[in-house]
């Protein structure tokens, strides 16, 4: 066997042990409340309605840019935590500045994307600037910033909101502002939003930071081991409060794609959570911008194709949760054990090279 | 105090925290006497704040046990999810003694799952506390709509009427101190009320709670078996030179950590509401391990962290006055430590905190009330200041959240 060949095996090993796990995991929870995992396993396996490809499409798009946020970070040996409430804050701010029409048609959409980024990036920044001031670590200060960012949109939009019976939401978009999508079946089965191109482009431009810029070698770099990085003439803390700016600022856009494409208000139509399932997946994909695809399509498959089995099964949808939570623990768990027994392989094919030589 | 540590005997730090409580009722019952909101200190306002403390307390004791041992655990929000379904489930069944022994029991798989996540595999503390976080979420939320549909009172995110542990009244003491704070004289009254709180309809959980607190205190810091814990958290290696078997140690703490948090979650079913509802831990788990390190890593600094952040969850409940109230409470807070610090030697920082202090004297003047959405965020920003500014005061241990693996002491 080559060695490229076995790199890649190796690559695919842990991802396949945790596949593994989680359906061991999944099927055991639902045989302990009495239902019966086939009923579950054949819903999962069937062939997608339409509509639920649509959704899985969008999905896909949207947690892969939070995905991004989280590697970014995570590359760096960062703990960005705070994308949720990077996220919400930021669309809170884009959604009411667009909602206000200051401009119109394409300058509305540009400006408000802008906005997004800067808001994610600044609220980033003050879990940066701490940890590189005062010595706080980026763990904690996010947890904090996540519930204010989030009590703090929730008590503008209650104050500064449109109140419409018992909801409130920001001023809508208006029509010229929307970006259409693109409807590959009937009508009724949705649009694929527009927009879920800049997943794409920001996936491209992560890629091509990563392994083509001089900033995402110093990234890496630091991220693998900060001495050798400040003895190669990399300022560390400079490195921190970047990549903290530009996690941010990808974390900002997780939620555009959805408001431009369909729900044109800050309110009900928000989305929550995606910062966390943004985290799981960069965990799951390794952080790379190909295996981080694949975590967001099954992440994606999962929560939208869950819903098929709200008819004819007594299973309740939040069963994924459980499949992607043990996923994610036995992704993490499965690397470290391949990263281990790789280790204790070549330490041995060195020993033995060592004696023949 | 780390700086002066030769001769501070455990007397000399009662007396301390005695005096400092005494000093902290001393400004709030001058702010309420100012104010004229009697609000702040009364025994409704102290029992609420006291309920809305434990949850935290715990979480934050059971951050405690886990950092002590060198393993960071923000799964607590996942496990205290965890033991607030298993605390409703088996509350149902067997009654609210067996249903916090299940609740402790659920919260315990959690700590469970992360110590052979970080101890044996030796994977990144946060990466798998974020992934107990998911799964604790997830599983709480699909047993209940598995389970609890069927249930008497029961429906697919909650599960209401469960009986609570049986509250306790010491007759004599209960009516003269609630006699007393209804007076509303200046400290007297304060005192009363907190007297009043802790005789008056307590329950039998809470008062095991704090129970707890000490216990942990007294086996971290008194026993051999807790030096030896401390010690894995430590120097791990050095540890594991002296014969401590550190995988156990550790194992032992994280189980310990997640059963705390999943009694917090229990109570919080049990006695904070009559019942289990989805998403009802609302990030005490994060609240709790914010405690933690606002006390330092130490017992009583925890349950100081946790009043706080108990009292100002509890007033946003209460009248509106009351929140305002806390502004100059806040400010006076504030300008006492900038003069602290101002005595310690430290200007840059007292001129900072100073600062703040005026300027949280010149909200309370300027305005008539606070958005109660604020009062929800004191914690959150509480921490982040405290943090920022003292940094340098705060001690962890010293190998918390590195990775440490089986005969790596060579």
């Amino acid at each position: 066997m080559t060695s490229r060949v076995q790199a890649v095996l190796m690559a695919l090993l842990a991802p396949a042990i945790a596949v593994l796990v989680a359906v061991i995991a999944t099927s055991a929870v639902i045989l302990a409340v009495g239902s019966a995992p086939g009923d579950f396993w054949s819903a999962m396996f069937s062939n997608p309605l339409p509509r639920i490809k649509v959704n899985v499409v969008n999905q896909t798009a949207i947690i892969y840019i939070s995905a991004v946020a989280a590697a970014i970070g995570f590359r760096m040996g960062l703990f960005n935590i705070g994308i949720e409430g990077q996220y919400t804050i930021a669309s809170f701010a884009a959604a009411s500045f667009a909602g206000a029409a200051y401009l119109s048609g394409f300058a509305n959409i540009a400006v408000t994307l802008l906005i997004a980024i800067v808001v994610g990036a600044g609220w980033a920044g003050i879990a940066g600037l701490l940890k590189v001031t005062r010595g706080v670590s980026e763990v904690i200060s996010t947890i904090m910033l996540n519930s204010i960012a989030i009590t703090m949109a929730g008590y503008l939009l209650n104050r500064y909101g449109v109140h419409e019976g018992n909801t409130v939401h920001t001023t809508k978009l208006s029509g010229d502002s929307k970006v259409a999508g693109w409807a590959p079946f009937e009508p009724r089965d949705g649009q694929v939003w527009a927009l879920a191109l800049l997943a794409v482009a920001i996936g491209v431009g992560f890629w091509v930071l990563l392994n083509k810029t001089r900033f995402g070698f110093d990234l890496r770099a630091s991220g693998q081991s900060e001495t050798a990085a400040l003895a190669s003439g990399i300022n560390p803390k400079r490195m921190v409060l970047i990549s903290m700016l530009l996690s941010g600022a990808v974390a900002g856009l997780i939620w555009m794609p959805a408001y431009f494409g369909g729900a044109g208000s800050y309110g009900t139509a928000f989305q929550g959570g995606l910062g966390f399932t943004g985290l799981a997946v960069a965990l799951l994909g390794r952080n790379s911008p190909l295996g981080m695809f694949f975590g967001a399509v099954l992440f994606a498959y999962l929560t939208a194709q869950s819903n098929t089995l709200t008819f004819g099964s007594d299973i309740s949808p939040s069963i994924v949760e459980i499949t992607q939570g043990v996923a994610v623990l036995a992704v993490v768990v499965a690397y470290e054990v391949v990263r281990r027994w790789r280790s204790r392989l070549e330490q041995r094919q060195v020993a033995r090279e060592l004696v023949a030589a | 105090m780390s700086t002066s540590t030769t001769t501070k005997t455990p007397t000399t730090r009662l007396s301390l925290w005695f005096w400092l409580t005494l000093a902290g009722i001393a400004i709030i019952s001058f702010v309420r006497v100012v104010t004229s909101s009697n609000d702040l200190t009364s025994p409704g306002t102290i029992r609420a704040a006291v309920i809305a403390t434990c949850p935290i307390l715990l979480a934050a004791l059971g951050g405690l046990w886990a950092e002590r041992a060198g393993v960071v655990n923000i799964g607590l929000e996942g496990q205290m999810i965890l033991g607030s379904w298993g605390g409703a489930f088996f509350t149902y069944h067997y009654g609210p003694w067996i249903g916090i022994l299940g609740a402790a029991l659920f919260g315990l798989i959690g700590g469970l799952l992360h110590a052979v996540a970080t101890v044996t595999f030796g994977v990144d503390h946060i990466v798998s506390g974020v992934a107990i976080n998911l799964i604790g979420a997830g599983a709480a939320k699909y047993l209940a709509e598995a389970i609890f549909k069927e249930y008497e009172g029961g429906g697919p995110s909650q599960l209401i009427g469960l009986d609570a542990p049986p509250n306790i009244t010491i007759p004599g003491i209960s009516d003269a101190a609630l006699d007393i704070a209804g007076k509303h004289w200046f400290i007297v009254s304060d005192i009363a009320a907190v007297i009043a709180a802790a005789t008056t309809r307590i329950n039998s959980l809470t008062v095991l709670v704090f129970v707890l607190v000490v216990v942990s205190g007294w086996v971290l810091w008194r026993t051999s078996f807790g030096l030896r814990l401390r010690s894995c958290g430590e120097n791990p290696q050095a540890a594991e030179t002296l014969g401590v078997d550190v995988y156990r140690y550790k194992y032992i703490a994280v189980m310990i950590s997640g059963a705390l948090a999943g009694i917090g979650g229990g109570f919080l079913a049990l006695v904070s509401s009559s019942g289990f509802s989805d998403g009802q831990t609302g990030g005490r788990g994060y609240i709790g391990l914010a405690a933690m390190i606002f006390g330092n890593w130490r017992p009583g600094g925890l349950l100081a962290g946790s009043l706080t952040f108990g009292y100002t969850d509890s007033l946003r409940l209460r009248d509106s006055e009351a929140i305002h109230a806390l502004l100059l409470l806040a400010g006076i807070g504030f300008l006492a430590f900038a003069i602290y610090r101002a005595w310690r030697g430290q200007r840059r920082g007292a001129v900072g905190v100073g600062v703040a202090g005026l300027l949280l004297l010149a909200w309370f003047l300027a305005t008539d009330s606070v958005p109660r959405d604020f009062t929800s965020m004191t914690p959150y920003v509480t921490t982040l200041v405290v943090l920022a500014l003292g940094t340098q005061r705060l001690r962890m241990p010293a190998a918390d959240g590195k990775p440490y693996e089986r005969g790596s002491a060579g």
